[in-house]
C-alpha cells in the first residue's frame, strides 16, 4: 500500500530532480509509444528530439521558436509572482504587432535607421496599451484580471483581422489579409548569415537578466513576491498594491509586445493573420513549467521549442501525424505535475493499510 | 562557426546533387494549413498525395506536415522539407506564399508549388481551380429544390475567392429562379465548427432552406441535416455528414493535376507556370447529386456541365447588375480573368453589405 505523507519542510532535492524525473519519464513513455506505433524506439526518439538541432540551423531555428515564448512567459512569470492571473500575454503579443505594423508600414520605401527602433518600440508601447486596460480594470473596477484578459486576446484578436482586412492591407496584394512586406529598415537584423536568428534573441537574453536581478535583487521585486504570498502581510507593510499590479503588468505587457513586434519584423516580415500560433498561451505552461524562474524558463522554453520543432520532423522522417507534438506536450506536464507531488510529500510503503490509516 | 556553415552547406550541396539521380524516386513534400482530416480543404489535397503513390508506385515518395500555421513556422518547415532531399513540395495554403518565395530562393534545385497566390519564380509555380464553376451549378440544384427562395450563404473572410463563389452560386440560383435571395453571413475564421453551425443555425431561423458555406467543416451541413433542410457542401463531398440533406458539393480535385507536375519532374520538364483550370480539365467539379433531387434536375445540370467545359457557356456573362444596380457586363460579354480575381462587389440578389 502506497501512502503520501506530507513533509515537514519542501525539498530542495526534488524541488530540482523533479523536472528531471520528468523528462526521464516523458522519454520512457516516447519509446514504447513509438514502439507501439511500429518504430523503432530509439532511432524514433533521436529523430524527435535530437535532429531538429542536430546542426547549426536547426539550433538557431529552436531560438527563432524560443524567442517569442520566452518573452511572453519572462514577463507572465512577474505576474504569477505577485498573484495577478494574468492570461492575457497572447493579446498584449498580437497588440504589440498591430502597433509595429503601424509604424512599419510607414517606412516601406524608407533607410531611415531610426525605423527598426522606432518598430519596436511601438510593439512595447502596443503591449503596455492593452495589459495597461487590465491594470485599470483590476484596480479601479475591481475586475477579475483572469476574465478581463481572457476577453481581451479575443478583442486583440478581432482587431488583428480588422487591421489585416482594413487599413494595414497591402494595397497591391489583391485584397488578401496581409500587410505590404516590410522594408529592410524596419526588420530586425540577422544575427548569423543564412539563418533567420535574430536581433529578438538579445531582447530575449536582456529580459532574462533583467527580470531575474528585478525580482531577486530589487524592492519592488521583493514587494511583489512579498503580496503574491501573503496579500494581508502586504497591505500590513505598507505597500502600494496599485503601484505593483500595474508594474507586473506593464512590463509583462511591454515583454509580450515586443514577442509580437520582434515576430511581425522578424521571421515573418509583414503583418498576417497568423502572427502567433498561441505563444502567448504556450507560455502559461512553459513559465510554471520553468518555476516562474527566469532560468527555469529559459531551460522549459527550449525544450516546448523542441517538442514544436520534434512533431515536424517525426512528420518528414517518420510518417507519424501532427498529434505527436500533442501527445508530447501532454506527457511532459502530467509527468511534472505528478513528480511534484515529491516536493511536499514523500511516500511510505505501508504493510498494513488499517495501522496506516489508523496512524 | 564559419567551418560549420561551410560543412553544412556541402552537405547541403550534396543532398541536392544525390536526390537529382534518376534512379532515386522522386521525393514530393506537402505543406497543410490544417490536419488531414475526413472532409474539406486539406481532405482534397491529401487525397491527391496518395493517388500519386497509387499512381506512381515505388517512383514517388511522399511526406506531409500536417497543420502548419501559417506564421513563421511555415518557413522551417518548408526548409526541412527542401533540406531532407525533396524534389517537388506543394504548399497548399495561401498564407505560406511569402515562406514559399523564401525558401524557393535558397533552395534554387527543389521544384515548389503554391496553391492560391499570385507570386512567381522560376522555381515557383501557381494554381488553383476555377472552383465558381461548381460553385454555379451547385447554384442551380439548390435553385431548383428551394421552396422559400432563401439561401443561407457562411463566408470565410471577404476575399474575392469567397465572393465570387458567393456571386457565382446566386448568378446559379437564379438563372432557374429569379427570386432567390441569397442572406451571407461572415463567421471571419477559415475553421471553426460550432461558430459554422451556430451560423447555419442562425440562418436556418430565418426561413432558409439550403445552406452552403466557404469554410472548411461539415458543420454546416450536419446542422442542415438535423434541422430537416437541404445543404451544398464545399471542398470535398460530405454526403457522409448529411444524407438527405447534402443536395451536392463544389469540390477541388488535384489528382490529375498533381499527377502531371510529378511526371513533369520525372521527364524534366517541369517549369513554372500559373494554373486556373476548372470543369474543361476535371481540377473542379460537383459530388454526385443527391438521389432526391428529381432526374430533370439532374439532367439540366449535367447539360449545363458540358457547355461549361466546352467553353459553351460561362457563369459569369452579362447582362450582370451588382447589388447597387450598376451594370458590371453588357449582354453577352463575358468577365475576364482579371476581374474575376479581383472582385470585391455582390451581384443583385445578395442580401447583407460588404465592408
Amino acid at each position: 500500500m502506497i501512502r503520501l505523507e506530507p513533509r515537514p519542510a519542501i525539498s530542495g532535492f526534488w524541488t530540482y530532480a523533479s523536472p528531471v524525473t520528468a523528462v526521464l519519464l516523458t522519454l520512457i513513455t516516447g519509446a514504447f509509444l513509438f514502439a507501439a506505433l511500429g518504430q523503432a524506439p530509439l532511432e524514433a526518439l533521436h529523430i524527435y528530439f535530437i535532429s531538429p538541432i542536430a546542426d547549426w540551423y536547426g539550433i538557431t531555428e529552436l531560438f527563432v521558436k524560443a524567442v517569442p515564448i520566452l518573452l511572453c512567459a519572462y514577463g507572465l512569470a512577474l505576474c504569477y509572482r505577485a498573484a495577478v492571473w494574468n492570461i492575457g500575454a497572447e493579446g498584449q503579443l498580437l497588440m504589440g504587432g498591430i502597433f509595429a505594423s503601424v509604424i512599419a508600414v510607414q517606412f516601406v520605401d524608407s533607410d531611415a535607421w531610426l525605423a527598426m527602433p522606432i518598430t519596436m518600440l511601438a510593439g512595447v508601447a502596443g503591449g503596455m496599451v492593452w495589459a495597461g486596460i487590465v491594470a485599470f480594470l483590476k484596480l479601479k473596477m475591481n475586475t477579475n484580471e483572469t476574465l478581463s484578459t481572457i476577453m481581451m486576446n479575443y478583442i486583440a484578436l478581432n482587431l488583428l483581422l480588422y487591421s489585416v482586412h482594413g487599413p494595414l492591407k497591402d494595397p497591391h496584394g489583391f485584397n488578401f489579409p496581409e500587410s505590404a512586406l516590410f522594408g529592410d529598415s524596419t526588420l530586425l537584423p540577422i544575427l548569423f548569415e543564412g539563418t533567420r536568428l535574430h536581433l529578438g534573441l538579445a531582447f530575449s537574453l536582456l529580459a532574462l537578466a533583467a527580470t531575474w536581478v528585478f525580482i531577486s535583487r530589487s524592492f519592488i521585486g521583493f514587494q511583489i513576491q512579498v503580496m503574491g504570498q501573503d496579500q494581508a502581510a502586504a497591505k500590513m507593510a505598507g505597500f502600494n498594491k496599485t503601484k505593483l499590479v500595474l508594474t507586473v503588468l506593464l512590463i509583462c505587457g511591454g515583454l509580450a509586445g515586443l514577442a509580437g513586434a520582434g515576430e511581425v519584423a522578424g521571421p515573418i516580415g509583414q503583418l498576417v493573420p497568423h502572427i502567433s500560433p498561441g505563444y502567448g498561451y504556450s507560455a502559461i505552461i512553459v513559465a510554471f513549467l520553468g518555476r516562474l524562474h527566469p532560468v527555469g524558463i529559459t531551460l522549459a522554453g527550449l525544450l516546448m521549442a523542441l517538442i514544436y520543432m520534434g512533431g515536424e520532423m517525426s512528420q518528414i522522417f517518420l510518417g507519424l501525424p501532427n498529434a505527436i507534438t500533442g501527445v508530447f506536450q501532454g506527457l511532459i506536464l502530467f509527468f511534472l505535475l505528478s513528480s511534484d507531488v515529491l516536493i511536499r510529500y514523500r511516500i511510505r510503503w505501508a504493510s498494513n493499510p488499517m495501522k496506516a490509516g489508523a496512524a | 562557426m564559419k567551418k560549420a556553415i561551410t560543412t553544412l552547406g556541402l552537405a547541403l550541396g550534396l543532398t541536392a546533387a544525390t536526390s537529382a539521380l534518376a534512379a532515386d524516386p522522386v521525393k514530393v513534400g506537402f505543406i497543410y494549413v490544417s490536419p488531414t482530416g475526413e472532409a474539406g480543404w486539406t481532405y482534397q489535397h491529401d487525397e491527391g498525395r496518395k493517388n500519386l503513390e497509387a499512381v506512381f508506385g515505388d517512383k514517388v515518395e511522399t511526406t506531409f506536415v500536417e497543420n502548419v500555421p501559417e506564421g513563421a513556422d511555415a518557413e522551417r518547415v518548408l526548409t526541412q522539407l527542401a533540406k531532407s532531399g525533396h524534389d517537388l513540395i506543394f504548399t497548399t495554403s495561401f498564407g505560406y506564399m511569402n515562406a514559399t518565395l523564401k525558401v524557393a530562393k535558397k533552395f534554387p534545385n527543389v521544384k515548389f508549388e503554391h496553391a492560391s497566390g499570385y507570386k512567381r519564380d522560376t522555381n515557383v509555380a501557381t494554381y488553383f481551380d476555377r472552383i465558381y464553376e461548381g460553385r454555379y451549378l451547385s447554384g442551380v440544384v439548390a435553385g431548383r429544390m428551394t421552396k422559400t427562395d432563401t439561401i443561407g450563404y457562411i463566408g470565410a473572410f471577404p476575399i474575392p475567392e469567397v465572393i465570387r463563389g458567393i456571386n457565382a452560386f446566386t448568378l446559379g440560383a437564379q438563372s432557374v429562379n429569379p427570386d432567390i435571395k441569397v442572406k451571407v453571413i461572415w463567421v471571419n475564421t477559415w475553421f471553426d465548427p460550432s461558430k459554422e453551425r451556430e451560423a447555419a443555425e442562425t440562418m436556418i431561423n430565418q426561413n432558409v432552406d439550403v445552406i452552403t458555406f466557404h469554410t472548411d467543416s461539415p458543420a454546416a451541413v450536419q446542422a442542415a441535416e438535423e434541422a430537416g433542410v437541404y445543404a451544398v457542401g464545399y471542398h470535398s463531398d460530405m454526403s457522409a455528414y448529411g444524407p438527405k440533406s447534402h443536395l451536392t458539393a463544389a469540390v477541388h480535385n488535384w489528382n490529375d493535376y498533381y499527377v502531371s507536375r510529378v511526371q513533369a519532374v520525372m521527364d524534366g520538364t517541369w517549369s513554372s507556370t500559373d494554373t486556373w483550370e476548372g470543369i474543361a480539365s476535371n481540377m473542379t467539379n460537383i459530388a454526385p447529386i443527391n438521389a432526391s433531387v428529381p432526374a430533370d434536375v439532374i439532367a439540366e445540370v449535367e447539360a449545363l456541365k458540358a457547355k461549361i467545359a466546352s467553353g459553351e457557356m460561362h457563369p459569369f456573362t452579362g447582362p450582370l447588375t451588382n447589388q447597387a444596380g450598376e451594370s458590371v457586363l453588357a449582354e453577352g460579354e463575358v468577365m475576364s480573368d482579371g476581374d474575376l480575381l479581383g472582385m470585391n462587389y455582390y451581384v443583385a440578389g445578395v442580401e447583407g453589405k460588404l465592408e
